[in-house]
């Protein structure tokens, strides 16, 4: 479904991502691993069109993403949530993944503001759909929390609300940016659950950043490990988990910092 | 502010917003019970009554620029407010508009459209001239936007100078445009379906049925697909790109909106001046304008339509010598209590400045004998001309005392403690000579410093405006 061939980038002279191939396929979870600084954001900001590649394809079913604007990436079908979350803080919680149905939605500006039978059927089918994708949740982003701003939101509600906001823009292929980093284990836990929920009630295509090596376990169907913007190994979890450049990665990481 | 990101916290939100405790309690349960819109409704009818109440034409005429304030405010506010984008060169829509207008209703170029035709291609123009000028904000935020649009700020103000002599090749000689310093005078009435605005009355009632429809159009439009893809933008460029809003359209349009509405006002104004000039649309008024947008709170519509009003009203108010001093003693006393603690301390240096001014006042009396009084005034100056000392030569000792009183402010500012105690009474007894002597006489330049002193103290004490929200920048 989403496929790169051959991507590469640099910054300033730093190859951040080389030659890399990768593909994720129909409603598959495939899952980056890789030590810190090893790329795995940028291939996100690759793919969403943040950062543009110097070289290689990126194709969403067969249709080439490369250069382009990034909000037409995100209409062809990919959306994303971020490491360092980044919610509209200031609008309330339902705002948030209503804003995220723009594309998708047509109400003009004179429709709004005359309040047409139209304008006035989109908002109210808007405002469903947003209730709809954060009921996803339980009740985590339920009753009085849609009227909150979402810089009242708990850590772990934030990182939810980014995932209804992503799923609100009827995303093809999603991209979770270390989804359960800061959490506690039961929210860990919760999360590993919800990715699987994803995939499995709403049909999602997955592609998922993540240290904690449970969660990987957990949810993968297949595991990619970058080491300095270069794929070191791909299959499935217990393939890569055992291989020898992998394991070196992390360890020669590990024996780095603690010289 | 401590507990946020705390969601028992967030909770309990409704149990602390119902407790308001105190007399007020029930009379502001009862207000925050009445929806919004019969609010403005009743406002609004309060405020169409002005022209009946009165049958002075100058408060009418300040009804009429007001609503001009309210307008511009409410436009600034959408490229402001909502969409987060710093415009400095809003006032050229304005004059755009005007000029525009003037054009097309005048024997400038001999030119008399009828008015719903030429308020369409005003309106149309200057959402054109918002799109254009709105191009360098694809690539440019913040700082850089501001100074490039400021730019175009002055550029519009200058071709308004010049373009009285501007050479053409097919013409003969050079073609008087924009009439240059003189302006275009002699503008056609705005005349809609056959009823002609001549009065000022006429123009207020006009400007309050579209104040009316902007601000009801504009408070749809917030909580609209188009109102949150704004405000989406505002709070964050990057992940509102990337949950596939078009950006750079929507800083456009944002622009666009703004421009028309500007536009839209100052065709008003030049109907209603009867004329257009170049210092019509200098950058006081764009001060003037984002005084009203802060003042009220950007992105809060009652906010930024008071701050507007507050903007278009206080500097006439000024012109009466006692208000002029309600505004100036009020507002000090007001930028004390916001910022002086403890209680105590606040009283220890009211009644010091109090003290020092009577014996200030009996020291000098015998040096200056037949000191004139304080400017004329009320009960109010008859007070006030028994603790300011008042010399006879008002003009030098003023002046002195004026020179004096910056290095003073800015010492207590940079004073501690007890020494900051100690030093108030006799700057702010300075502060008093200085207006009594030299300021409440003119009014032109008091305007400005009393306009910077309450936005210095609503920095302080409501950095968010009159009714806007605190804005929570980054967790
Ligand atoms: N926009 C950028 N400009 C310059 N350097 C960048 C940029 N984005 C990422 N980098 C660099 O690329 C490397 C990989 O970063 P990143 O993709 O965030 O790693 P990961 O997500 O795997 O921890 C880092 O060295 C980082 O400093
Ligand atoms: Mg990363």
């Amino acid at each position: 479904m989403l496929e790169l061939a051959g991507v590469s980038k640099s910054f300033g002279g730093l190859a951040v991502i080389r030659d890399l191939d990768l593909h994720v396929d129909d409603r598959e979870i495939l899952s980056v691993i890789g030590p810190n600084g090893a790329g795995k954001t940028t291939l996100f900001n690759l793919v969403t069109g943040v950062v543009a590649p110097d070289a290689g394809a990126i194709r969403l079913d067969g249709q080439d993403l490369a250069g382009r604007p990034a909000h037409e990436i995100a209409q062809a079908g990919i959306s994303r949530t971020f490491q360092s979350i980044r919610l509209f803080l200031n609008m309330t919680v339902l705002e948030n993944v209503m804003a995220a149905t723009y594309a998708h939605t047509g109400a003009r500006m004179w429709q709004s503001v005359l309040r047409t039978p139209a304008a006035r059927r989109e908002e109210a089918a808007v405002r469903a759909q947003a209730a709809e994708h954060l009921a996803f949740f339980g009740t985590r982003l339920q009753g009085y929390r849609w009227d909150q701003p979402a810089y009242s939101l708990s850590y772990a509600n934030r990182r939810r609300l980014e995932i209804a906001r992503a799923m609100a823009t009827r995303p093809r292929v999603l991209l979770l940016d270390e989804p359960a980093a800061g959490m506690n284990p039961a929210e860990t836990h919760e999360i590993t659950e919800l990715i699987a929920r994803l995939r499995d009630e709403v049909g999602h295509t997955i592609a998922v950043i993540e240290h904690d090596m449970h969660v990987v376990e957990g949810i993968s169907d297949r595991v990619v490990a970058l080491d300095h913007g270069v794929k070191i190994a791909e299959g499935s979890f217990d393939e890569v988990a055992a291989d020898t450049r992998v394991v070196e990665a992390y360890l020669g990481l590990r024996t780095a910092e603690r010289k | 502010m401590t507990k946020i990101g705390t969601d028992e916290w967030v909770a309990q939100v409704g149990e602390r917003t119902e407790a308001y405790r105190g007399l007020t309690a029930p009379v502001r349960r009862t207000w925050d019970g009445i929806p919004l819109g019969w609010r403005f409704a009743a406002a609004m009818l309060l405020v169409a009554l002005l022209p009946v109440a009165t049958d002075s034409s100058y408060v009418v005429r300040v009804g009429v620029n007001a609503f001009l304030f309210g307008l511009l405010a409410l436009g600034l506010n959408v490229v402001v407010g909502y969409a987060g984008l710093l415009d400095l060169g809003y006032i050229a829509f304005y004059g755009f508009g005007a000029y525009t207008y003037a054009l097309l209703s005048s024997d400038q170029i001999g030119v008399h459209l009828p008015a719903e035709l030429t308020l369409i291609v005003v309106v149309a123009l200057t959402a054109g001239l918002g799109y254009v000028l709105g191009l360098p904000s694809r690539r440019l935020l913040g700082d850089y936007l501001a100074i490039v649009t400021l730019f175009f700020g002055q550029v519009f103000v200058q071709l308004a100078i010049h373009l009285d002599r501007l050479s053409l090749p097919w013409a003969d000689g050079p073609v008087n445009v924009t009439g240059g310093p003189n302006g275009i005078v002699g503008i056609d009435p705005i005349r809609l379906v056959g009823v002609t605005f001549s009065s000022v009355t006429d123009y207020f009632y006009l400007l309050l049925v579209a104040f009316v429809a902007l601000a009801v159009g504009l408070h749809r439009l917030t909580a609209s697909r188009t109102g949150r893809a704004w405000r989406a933008l505002r709070e964050d460029p990057l992940a509102a790109e990337q949950m596939g809003l078009p950006v750079n359209r929507l800083k456009l349009l944002a622009f666009a909106v703004g421009g028309a509405v500007a536009g839209f006002a100052g065709a008003v104004f030049a109907a209603v001046q009867v004329g257009v000039f170049p210092q019509n649309f200098e950058t006081l008024l764009l001060i003037m304008i984002y005084a009203a947008v802060i003042l009220g709170g950007a992105g809060s519509l009652p906010g930024v339509a008071i701050g507007a009003a507050v903007i278009a009203v206080f500097p006439e108010v000024l012109r009466t010598p006692d208000y002029a001093r309600l505004i100036f003693y009020g507002v000090v006393l007001g930028g004390l209590v916001a910022l002086l603690r403890p209680w105590s301390r606040l009283a220890a240096v009211l009644a010091g400045t109090v003290v020092l001014g009577f014996v200030v006042r009996f020291a000098t009396a015998a040096a200056w004998p037949d000191a004139a009084a304080v400017a004329p005034g009320g009960l109010v100056a008859r007070a006030l001309g028994a603790w300011v000392a008042t010399p006879p030569n008002a003009t030098t000792v003023g002046n002195v005392a004026f020179v004096l009183l910056v290095p003073a402010v800015l010492a207590v500012t940079r004073l501690r403690g007890p020494a900051r105690t100690w030093a108030l009474p006799t700057v702010l007894y300075l502060a008093a000579f200085v207006w009594e002597t030299r300021l409440v006489a003119e009014p032109s330049v008091t305007r400005q410093l009393v306009l910077g002193a309450i936005l210095v103290v609503m920095m302080t004490a409501r950095p968010q405006g009159l009714l806007g929200t605190p804005r929570v920048e980054m967790l």
